[in-house]
């Protein structure tokens, strides 16, 4: 602190809580519509304060699920995307770590020539490509199963990027060292590069969890089967219902619960998170 | 930028690349160029019968009004929410960074939209200011404003700027926030000896220090904006009132996936992918600068 | 020897579990497995799931599996998207504007006559309301889908606001100059803040209000007879009528609301005194209002000759999709045939507000005082079957209809926000439309 002024404190507290009152805002007002009946939702203002109504919604939500506008209890549809989210981190980081290894570490043929086939991945958004993207899942005989869902979330070069972006930056003394004691290339990378790659390990660890828990589009396609279905895709279905109202209590309930597993990754793994994702990005 | 050393060997790194590049080539490579494929063909639905039409799909959207115009439209959307998402983080963090009671707390609150799916997010402010129900619809009519996103085009721009906004404060405030404390405290005193007030400092020292990191939020504000806020607009507006909340993403979605018109979709994602390409060219000739000093 | 005698034993084991295995699935293979997606979420969601399972309970050969699979649009792409990877369901639910693109994909549908004659038993098309079953027919009028949840829209009032304002509660307004002086009425005794507002502004201010007025909303019949049709609606009647709801906007008479049924907050607030839509929104706004309403009719122009006319219906039909075997199409025949049973129909239609799709299951509504118990459900019925349709009256067949209708959405959009007059944006509808209908018959010719 360059000096010490009160005004100046004050400022920075009454700026610092309107932006956690704007940013936390939405959320609370999810919580709140989710402890009220629905009809007091769909006539009226939406109240400020919750309801009285908290255990019996979330008793609902729970034991008899949304049968009917998504299918399967709620509880199997946060396991599913726990289990989505967490093959597409794990995935991930494993593939990009190898490769990023082979691109950064040695030189052989065609080395540029993948490099690009990888980052090209980059270029076309998922959205765009779904549909072809379908039909080879489709054709490989994946649909309704978690490596349907997961898999081909995995082809994309964010990761692979953001390890050779920290490779680049290890200094070449450490490789040298290891070379001397003998180690091979394998043995460098499981003692010394890995371990030295734990943050950023952990933030794309916590980036690519939220970007597999969000996916909407996706698993709606690749999925019939009620046992598939993801909390997202839940969300949504609660929300876009034809000729009936939209239940907005359940729907916010589901919305919280949804909203719980990655805020709770990003909390918990707050400080690893921000270091590495700081770190690799600039 | 190459490593000077490097470790021999033609099979093993090869051996390291075969998982991603496999899933690489059939989850990407081959499907994405099927869709580009599409963007020279007529096909029907069904895919029953298919016509080879060379650049016409280009040419037909290039004299489409409302092509062009989801152009303009974007670019509006995209300015905005780069402007904005840079300009409240910036605030926010540099409040923050001043060693005050509860800076930890209001860090974590801060970066908890971070973890907000993009159509959830929609969804939520979709349900905050929805104009018959939702409480900000509310109080903006009790200051005298009529809001109502479904019939103004300006009003629903705001609204998906908001959420879009509020989805991308977390990491610009976490970036900032770091570039910040990587300022030496050092220089801040001394210009303080010197007699510069908070303002002054701000504007003289710690502003163009910051601007590596504003450039790179920048681009990765833009890029944000124009592809990941799809789940905001499908989940609000869905592109409307009339084309006021098109933006070009969306518009390959809406003709591709909802009505199945895959030929034009395909010749729009080839436009989209060039742009792609010239902002990873941007940001790919910006990041390799950095990482050699 | 002591391993062989193991290697025996244990190959007996898996012998016997492979033959328990197959045992299970002849079995399983036994009962022919009928896929069904839709796209009724909600309420509506448990009352299709309660069909299947009172299928699946009246037999034992077939079980159909009703998988929820996203709105109209997400259930159609992905049931397209499945098609293309040969992954299709036997059943699909298609809403009305996604008709003309499934009649046109001959070789991927197996029209519903076709399948009830070669796999059905007593099958007789004329068992189904014509009105309904008329709109899905091919110009022979062999029935290619079968229609499941079909509505037309009706008009709902707030029977406490009608009252609060000196109305009668038990008349609804009929035309349209009714509906502004109750509008008047309401909003100057302050029973309401604004009139009316509209769900599905295409379908309900245009497409249906071209029906009811007997004015072509496009040539050749609609497009029933041709490919080469061309929009209408830039007509001097629908002028007069975009014309007047934007300016009923002023005085808060007309207050837009937003596409699909958007709008129907507004009146379930009591912000709105009257709501137009579909009238399989009927169990919504009765769940949602906390006040008396009434149901009627859409309002017309009484100096237009020839209104009211019939509205015509929207929804949504069930396609069957080819590439399956012989004896699972028996099963979706066995199927189609429960579905449109007579109990089946009517307690689909009392619970959901939608129309029975054949005459038994409407005289069995009435037999069992259904109308009587709920005044204003059967309105539906009497508007749709107001008339003997004309070939303006008795459907749409347009293609690309899906993008058309966000034409029109937009266009229209556009009046309301001030932007372009009534006549401006019907022209530019009709032209950006016919720029669709001439793709569409460019793709399919």
């Amino acid at each position: 602190m360059v000096e010490n002024r009160p005004w100046l404190t004050f400022l920075q507290h009454f700026v610092l809580l309107c932006g956690v009152a704007l940013v936390v805002f939405p959320i609370w007002i999810a919580f709140v519509a989710s402890t009220h009946d629905g009809r007091s939702l769909v006539s009226g203002v939406i109240p400020l304060l919750p309801g009285d109504l908290f255990f019996e919604n979330y008793r609902t939500l729970l034991s008899e699920g949304m049968a009917g506008s998504g299918g399967g209890p709620v509880w199997l549809m946060l396991f599913n995307s726990l289990v989505m989210a967490l093959s597409i981190a794990v995935g991930k980081i494993a593939i990009s770590l190898l490769s990023a290894f082979a691109v950064v570490y040695f030189r052989f043929p065609f080395r540029m020539f993948c490099f690009w086939i990888i980052f090209a991945t980059l270029m076309l958004p998922v959205e765009v490509r779904i549909l072809p993207t379908f039909e080879v899942v489709a054709n490989l005989g994946m649909l309704n199963s978690y490596a349907g869902l997961s898999i081909p979330l995995i082809a994309s070069a964010t990761a692979t990027f953001l390890f050779r972006q920290f490779f680049l930056t290890v200094p070449d003394e450490l490789t040298e060292a290891a070379r001397m004691d003998g180690a091979g290339p394998f043995r460098f990378f499981k003692d010394i590069l890995v371990p030295l790659s734990r943050t950023n390990i952990a933030a794309i660890f916590v980036i690519m969890f939220i970007y597999g828990w969000n996916q909407y589009l996706w698993p709606l396609l690749v999925t019939t089967d009620e046992s598939f279905y993801t909390i997202v895709m839940g969300i949504q279905r609660m929300v876009t219902v034809a000729d009936s109202y939209p239940r907005w209590h359940l729907a916010m309930a589901t919305t919280v619960l949804a909203l719980l597993p990655p805020v709770i990754v990003v909390v918990v793994m707050q400080r690893l998170f921000v270091k590495g994702l700081v770190e690799t990005e600039k | 930028m190459h490593k000077k050393v490097t470790f021999g060997g033609f099979g093993f790194p090869l051996l390291l690349l075969l998982p991603q590049l496999a899933i690489t080539l059939v989850f990407f490579i081959w499907p994405a160029a099927q869709a580009l494929y599409q963007s020279v063909l007529r096909q029907d639905a069904f895919g029953l019968r298919t016509t080879f039409v060379g650049l016409n799909n280009f040419a037909r959207l290039l004299s489409d009004s409302s092509y062009l115009g989801s152009f303009k439209v974007t670019m509006v959307f995209s300015a905005s929410v780069t402007l904005a998402g840079l300009a409240i983080a910036l605030l926010l963090a540099v409040m923050a960074d001043r060693t005050i009671k509860g800076a930890t707390g209001y860090k974590t609150l801060l970066i908890i939209p971070y973890a907000v799916a993009p159509a959830v997010a929609g969804v939520l402010w979709y349900f905050l200011f929805n104009p018959s129900i939702g409480i900000l619809a509310y109080l903006v009519r009790g200051m005298g404003y009529a809001w109502n996103h479904q019939t103004s085009g300006t009003d629903a721009m705001i609204l998906v700027i908001i959420a879009s906004v509020w989805k991308q404060i977390s990491y610009n405030f976490l970036f900032f926030l770091a570039g910040l404390q990587a300022i030496p405290k050092s220089l801040i005193e001394a210009a303080a000896i010197d007699g510069a007030g908070p303002w002054k400092r701000f504007t003289s020292i710690i502003f163009p220090l910051l601007s590596p990191t504003t450039f790179f939020l920048m681009v990765v504000n833009v890029v944000y904006s124009f592809f990941e806020t799809f789940g905001v607009i499908h989940a609000t507006t869905s592109g409307g009132p009339g084309q006021s909340t098109t933006i070009l993403v969306y518009k390959v979605f809406t003709d591709g996936f909802v009505a199945l018109n895959l030929g034009s979709s395909a010749a729009q994602s080839v436009i989209l992918m060039l742009i792609v390409i010239l902002l990873t060219a941007i940001q790919f000739r910006y990041i390799e600068r950095r990482v050699q000093y | 020897m002591r391993e062989t005698e193991m290697t025996f034993k244990s190959k007996t084991l898996a012998g016997a579990a492979v033959v328990a295995l197959l045992g299970m699935t002849q079995a399983a293979q036994a009962q022919v497995e009928v896929n069904w997606w839709h796209a009724m979420g909600g309420e509506l969601g448990d009352r299709v799931n309660e069909i299947a399972e009172g299928f699946n309970a009246s037999q034992d050969d077939y079980q159909v599996n009703a998988v929820y699979r996203g709105n109209y649009t997400e259930t159609m792409t992905a049931a397209i998207a499945a098609f293309r990877a040969r992954e299709q369901p036997h059943i699909v639910q298609v809403f009305e504007v996604g008709t003309a693109s499934m009649m046109a994909a001959e070789g991927a549908i197996y029209p519903v006559y076709q399948l009830m004659e070669e796999h059905g038993v007593d099958w007789d098309p004329s068992v189904y309301l014509a009105a309904v079953a008329g709109y899905y027919a091919d110009p022979n009028g062999n029935m290619l889908s079968m229609p499941f949840n079909s509505s037309t829209p009706v008009l709902y009032y707030n029977k406490d606001a009608f009252e609060a304002a000196g109305l009668d509660p038990e008349q609804a307004p009929e035309t349209w100059d009714d509906l502004v002086a109750a509008s008047e009425a309401m909003i100057e005794a302050g029973a309401t803040e604004c009139g009316f507002t509209t769900g599905w502004q295409s379908w309900v201010q245009i497409e249906n209000f071209s029906a009811l007025h007997n004015v072509p909303l496009s040539t050749h019949a609609n497009g029933f007879e041709s490919l080469e049709t061309e929009f209408q609606f830039n007509s001097d009647l629908h002028k007069r009528h975009i014309g007047n709801m934007e300016a009923w906007q002023e005085d808060r008479i007309f207050e837009y609301g937003g596409r699909r049924s958007d709008s129907r907050p507004k009146f379930l607030s009591g912000e709105c005194g009257v709501y137009m839509d579909s009238s399989g929104s009927y169990a919504a706004v009765s769940a949602g209002a906390d006040f008396e309403f009434g149901v009627g009719m859409l309002p017309y122009y009484d100096d237009v000759e020839g209104a009211p006319q019939n509205s015509i219906i929207g929804g949504a039909t069930l396609w069957v999709l080819e590439g399956h075997d012989a004896e699972e199409y028996e099963g979706v025949a066995a199927f189609f045939q429960y579905l449109s049973s007579p109990e089946v129909q009517a307690s689909w239609h009392q619970d959901t507000g939608y129309l029975p799709i054949t005459y038994s299951a409407y005289e069995l509504s009435q037999e069992q005082g259904f109308y009587d118990e709920n005044p204003g459900t059967d309105v539906s019925i009497k508007q749709m079957t107001l008339n003997d349709p004309t070939d303006n009256s008795r459907g749409l067949r347009l293609g690309n209809f899906v993008q058309i209708r966000d034409v029109i959405n937009e266009e229209l959009e556009e009046v309301w926000s001030g932007n372009k007059s009534s006549d401006e944006a019907l022209e530019a509808a009709v032209e950006r439309g016919n720029a669709l209908l001439r793709q569409f018959e460019e793709d399919n010719s």
